[in-house]
C-alpha cells in the first residue's frame, strides 16, 4: 500500500517531529565526536561484544516473541474475572529500574530464591540464574508482556465479522489459526521482534550483572569502558554509531516483513468467539495464562515483600524525589503522546524508523553529548528536570509509536477514504474519526510513557541536581549509602507509583473502549 | 506591614549572598546527599570562609573526572573533592590542575608526597563476608575452597579497578593465573558496587568486594556484628581519596583555604560516620567506637600511581582472559 498523503495537514507535523528526534540523538554524537577529534576504530574486544550483544539480543526477541503469541492468543478468546486487572499486570515488569527489577529477579530465580528453595525441598540441586540464559531469562521477564500486549492489540484489530463468518462456515481453530491469526501475525510479529531487538541491543546492567562475567560483555559496557577508563571519546562514539546500525538494520528488516494488506473494515465491534470451546484448548489457554502469571508477579511479590519493612526506614527525601519523578512523567507523557500522534499520523517508513533509533541511543554518549552541547550556554544542574523529561520522551517514542502507530495506520486504511469524501480533514478528523478509534492503544501507550518515566535513571547522572534528584537516582544514592532497607522501601514506593499511573492511563483508554 | 518587614529582610539576605563569593566543588554524587559528609563539611566551612559553598555532583570519582575532561578550561569548579589514587595520574595529565600547598600530619599508611592533590580519607578493599560464613585468608585460600564471591567490573567500578590492581600488585606476573584459579569461585561481576552489594545481602554469595570499613556501617547504624571483613595474608590494596584545585579557578585563594580545611577536625570528624572510610588526620577526638573492631591491615598495598596506567591495561587483559574462559 503505497503511502497517502493525509488529509491532516499531509503529515507535515509528524515529519517535522521525526526530524527533531533525528536531531535530538544525532547532535549529542556528532558533539562527542566533535570534541574527541574525530573517531575511532573499535578493538578485537569491542567486536566480541558486538557478537555478545547481538547473540543476547536476537535470543531475547525471539524468545520473548514466541512465548507472547499463546498468552496473547488465550487473552483474545478468554473472558474470565480479573482479565482486565491480568491486561494491566502486563505493564508492570516492564516499567521497573532495572537494579529493583533485578534484585527481584534474583530473590525468587537466584541462588538462595524461591525456586531454588523449592527445588531443594524435591531434593534437587541448585540452578544458577547467572550466564546467558540468566541474561535471557531477565530480558523475558522484560519484555514478554510488552510484547503480549501489541500482539493482543494485532488480535483485537481483527474485525468480529471475521470470526462470526468464520463460525458459520464451520471453521475450527486450525483453519482459523491459518486463515485469520497467521496472516495478522505475520504483519505484527516483526515489529515486535525489532522492538525487543533494540531495547535489548543496550541492556547493559541486566546483561553484565545477570551474564556472569566479562564474557557477557555488551557494546553499552564497552563504551562505558572507553569513555571511563581510556577516556577514548572517539570510540564510545564509533561504538554508539554501530549501535545504530544494528537498531536500524533490525528496523528495516521488520518494515519489509511485516507488509501485508490488514483485514479490511468490519462494524467496528467486538464479536464473542465461537471458536475454540474445546476442553483441551481452553486448559491449554489456562495453563499459558497462569504459568506466565506466576513468572511475572513472583519477582514484583518480591520486591513488595523487601519493600514493606522499609517503607517507615525512608527519609523525606524519597517524597521530595517522588514528586519531581512525577512531575517529568506527566510532562514527559503529555509530550510523547502529542509527538506519537504527528509521527503515526504521517505514516512515512522513515518516520517510523526514526522512532525507533532511540532505543539505539547509548545513555552514556547521549548524556556527555548533550552535556557538551548545553554546558557552554546554560547550568546543567539547573537543567537536570527538563533534560531528563526530553530524553524520557525521546526513549518512550518507540513504544508509543509502536503501540498508536499500526492502530491510526488502521483506521485511516478503513475509513480514510470515505473521511476524504466528507471532506473531514484536520481537527475534526482528529476528533471524530482517529481519536476514538485508537483510544485503547493510546491509553496503553500513554500509561507506558508516564511509566517509563517514572523509572528511568539513564541519561541524568552528568546533569545531576543535588537538591531535585528523581525517584529513581534516590534509589541508588540509598543503595550506594547502605541503606538497602530504605532503598527497598523506596523501590516499593517506585513500582507503586509507576503502576498507579500505568494503570490509570491504561484503564482510561479501555474504559467503554468497546464500543 | 509584617510582610513588608518579611520582604525587606528576605532581600538583605539575598543580597549579602550575593555579596559571598561562590566556591563551587565539584563532587561525587554520594558525598553530598542528605546522609553524606556534604551538608556537615558545607556549614563548617561556610562559617569560618564568609563564604558561599556550592556542591555540584557527578556520578562516582570517573565521571568527575570524565566531567572535568569535558568541560576542560572553561570549568566553573573551583576544587574537585573525590578522585582516588587510581585516578591521580590521569587528572595530572590534564594539566587542569594547580599545586595545593596544603601540608599536614597525615595519618595514612603510606607517607605522602603528592603536592597537588590533599587526601581526604582512605580505606582498604576487602572481602566482605557473614562472621559464621566461610573465612579464607588469602586470594589462594580463596580459590583452593568453594566459597563463593560477587566482585565489579574494573572496567565500571572503583572497587573493581582496586581488586585487579589488587591481585596484580600482590601476585604480579602470577595474576592470571590466580584469576584463573578463581574463576569457579566468582558467582558474577556487576557494572557497580550496589549491585555487587545488594547480592551479597541477598545471599547470592558468601563474599562481596567492598571496604574493610563496610562492617563498621553495620555495626555502628544497624547495631549488626554479623558482617565482618576478611584479612588477607597478601595484604590489602590501598584507596586514598584525595581533593584538588583547578589551575583557572577565579577564587584561588578561597580554594587553598578549602584544601587546608580539609586537613582540619571539623572536616575530617564528620568522615568515620558519614563516608564511612578512615580520616586521612585523625581527630582529636579519635576514631568512633566499633572502628576499633575493623581488620587491622599491616601490610598496605598501593601502585603508584605513575605506573599505574602502564598496568592496568595489561592487567586487565590478562582479568578478560583469565575469566572469559
Amino acid at each position: 500500500m503505497a503511502p497517502r498523503a493525509l488529509a491532516i495537514g499531509r503529515g507535515w507535523p509528524g515529519r517535522l517531529a521525526a526530524l527533531c528526534v533525528a536531531g535530538f540523538l544525532l547532535a549529542p554524537l556528532g558533539a562527542v565526536l566533535w570534541r574527541a577529534g574525530g573517531a575511532g576504530w573499535p578493538g578485537a574486544a569491542d567486536w566480541a561484544a558486538v557478537r555478545f550483544t547481538l547473540v543476547q539480543a536476537v535470543l531475547s526477541a525471539a524468545i520473548s516473541a514466541a512465548l507472547a503469541v499463546p498468552v496473547a492468543r488465550a487473552l483474545a478468546r478468554r473472558r474470565f474475572r480479573l482479565r482486565g486487572a491480568y491486561v494491566a499486570l502486563m505493564g508492570a515488569p516492564f516499567i521497573l529500574p532495572v537494579i529493583v527489577a533485578v534484585m527481584g529477579l534474583v530473590v525468587v530465580f537466584g541462588r538462595g530464591g524461591w525456586i531454588n528453595d523449592l527445588l531443594g525441598l524435591a531434593g534437587l540441586g541448585p540452578v544458577s540464574i547467572y550466564g546467558l540464559h540468566g541474561v535471557v531469562l531477565a530480558h523475558v521477564f522484560f519484555n514478554l508482556p510488552l510484547a503480549v500486549r501489541l500482539i493482543l492489540q494485532g488480535w483485537q484489530e481483527i474485525p468480529g465479522e471475521r470470526f462470526r463468518l468464520a463460525a458459520q462456515l464451520g471453521a475450527g481453530p486450525a483453519e482459523i489459526r491459518r486463515l485469520l491469526e497467521w496472516p495478522m501475525l505475520r504483519r505484527v510479529l516483526p515489529g515486535v521482534c525489532a522492538v525487543i531487538f533494540a531495547i535489548c541491543l543496550t541492556s547493559f546492567a541486566v546483561a553484565l550483572t545477570l551474564g556472569g562475567g566479562p564474557r557477557s560483555t555488551t557494546v553499552e559496557l564497552a563504551i562505558y569502558q572507553a569513555f571511563r577508563f581510556e577516556f577514548d571519546l572517539g570510540r564510545a562514539a564509533m561504538l554508539s554509531v554501530i549501535q545504530f546500525a544494528m537498531v536500524t538494520l533490525a528496523g528495516l528488516a521488520a518494515l519489509r516483513l511485516s507488509r501485508g494488506e490488514g483485514f479490511g473494515t468490519g462494524f467496528d465491534r467486538v464479536v464473542p468467539r465461537w471458536d475454540a470451546r474445546g476442553r483441551w484448548l481452553r486448559l491449554a489457554d489456562g495453563a499459558w495464562l497462569v504459568v506466565t502469571g506466576v513468572f511475572l508477579l513472583g519477582p514484583l511479590a518480591a520486591v513488595a515483600w523487601r519493600g514493606l519493612p522499609g517503607l517507615d526506614a525512608m527519609p523525606a527525601s524519597v517524597w521530595t524525589a517522588a514528586r519531581a519523578s512525577l512531575a517529568v512523567a506527566l510532562g514527559a507523557t503529555g509530550v510523547t503522546m502529542g509527538l506519537t500522534l504527528a509521527m503515526a499520523l504521517a505514516r512515512r517508513g522513515w518516520v517510523e524508523l526514526i522512532g525507533l533509533a532511540p532505543l539505539a541511543a547509548s545513555p552514556l554518549v547521549l548524556g556527555s553529548g548533550l552535556f557538551l552541547l548545553l554546558n557552554p550556554v546554560a547550568n546543567p544542574a539547573s537543567l537536570a528536570l527538563a533534560v531528563t523529561m526530553a530524553v524520557n520522551v525521546v526513549m518512550a517514542l518507540p513504544f508509543a509509536l509502536r503501540i498508536v502507530g499500526p492502530a491510526v495506520a488502521g483506521v485511516e486504511a478503513d475509513y480514510g477514504r470515505l473521511a476524504d469524501s466528507l471532506a473531514m480533514r484536520g481537527a475534526a478528523r482528529l476528533r471524530w474519526l482517529v481519536l476514538p478509534r485508537i483510544r485503547r492503544p493510546l491509553g496503553f501507550a500513554a500509561g507506558l510513557t508516564a511509566a517509563l518515566s517514572m523509572g528511568d535513571l539513564g541519561v541524568i547522572a552528568l546533569f545531576a541536581d543535588p537538591e531535585r534528584a528523581t525517584l529513581p537516582l534516590t534509589i541508588f544514592r540509598l543503595i550506594g549509602a547502605y541503606r538497602m532497607e530504605a532503598a527497598a522501601g523506596a523501590s516499593l514506593l517506585l513500582l507503586a507509583l509507576s503502576f498507579g499511573l500505568f494503570a490509570l492511563f491504561d484503564h482510561g483508554g479501555r474504559w467503554r473502549a468497546d464500543t | 506591614m509584617r510582610h513588608l518587614a518579611i520582604a525587606t529582610g528576605l532581600l538583605f539576605a539575598t543580597q549579602a549572598a550575593a555579596q559571598d563569593p561562590v566556591l563551587t566543588i565539584y563532587t561525587y554524587d554520594s558525598f553530598n546527599t542528605e546522609w553524606g559528609p556534604g551538608p556537615v563539611v558545607e556549614a563548617a566551612f561556610e562559617k569560618e570562609c564568609g563564604c558561599d559553598l556550592k556542591f555540584v555532583t557527578a556520578g562516582d570519582g570517573a565521571a568527575l573526572l570524565s566531567r572535568i575532561r569535558l568541560e576542560g578550561a572553561r570549568t566553573e569548579a573551583d576544587v574537585v573533592l573525590g578522585l582516588d589514587t587510581a585516578l591521580i595520574a590521569q587528572a595530572a595529565e590534564t594539566g587542569l590542575f594547580a599545586p595545593s600547598g596544603v601540608e599536614a600530619g597525615y595519618n595514612l599508611p603510606i607517607t605522602w608526597r603528592d603536592e597537588t592533590f590533599v587526601p581526604f580519607d582512605w580505606g582498604y578493599f576487602a572481602f566482605v563476608g557473614l562472621k559464621d560464613g566461610p573465612k579464607p585468608g588469602s586470594f589462594e585460600d580463596l580459590a583452593a575452597g568453594d566459597a563463593t564471591v560477587v566482585i565489579q567490573d574494573p572496567r565500571s567500578s572503583t572497587p573493581g579497578l582496586g581488586l585487579l590492581m589488587w591481585v596484580k600488585e600482590a601476585y604480579g606476573d602470577r595474576a592470571e593465573q590466580v584469576w584463573e584459579g578463581l574463576a569457579d569461585n566468582i558467582v558474577t561481576v556487576t557494572p557497580g558496587w550496589s549491585e555487587a552489594y545488594g547480592l551479597f545481602l541477598e545471599g547470592e554469595a558468601d563474599l562481596v568486594l567492598s571496604y574493610t570499613t563496610s562492617p563498621a556501617y553495620h555495626l555502628i547504624a544497624e547495631e549488626d556484628d554479623t558482617k565482618i571483613a576478611l584479612p588477607f595474608e597478601e595484604g590489602h590494596y590501598l584507596q586514598v581519596e584525595v581533593a584538588g584545585m583547578l589551575a583557572g579557578t577565579d577564587q584561588p585563594e578561597l580554594a587553598r583555604d578549602f584544601l587546608q580545611f580539609i586537613t582540619t577536625d571539623a572536616f575530617q570528624s564528620a568522615i568515620p560516620e558519614t563516608n564511612w572510610m578512615y580520616p586521612a588526620v585523625t581527630p582529636d577526638g579519635g576514631l568512633p567506637e566499633g572502628f576499633d573492631t575493623l581488620v587491622q591491615v599491616d601490610k598496605p598495598l598501593l601502585t603508584a600511581p605513575e605506573a599505574a596506567a602502564g598496568i592496568r591495561d595489561a592487567a586487565l587483559e590478562e582479568w578478560r582472559r583469565a575469566l572469559s574462559q
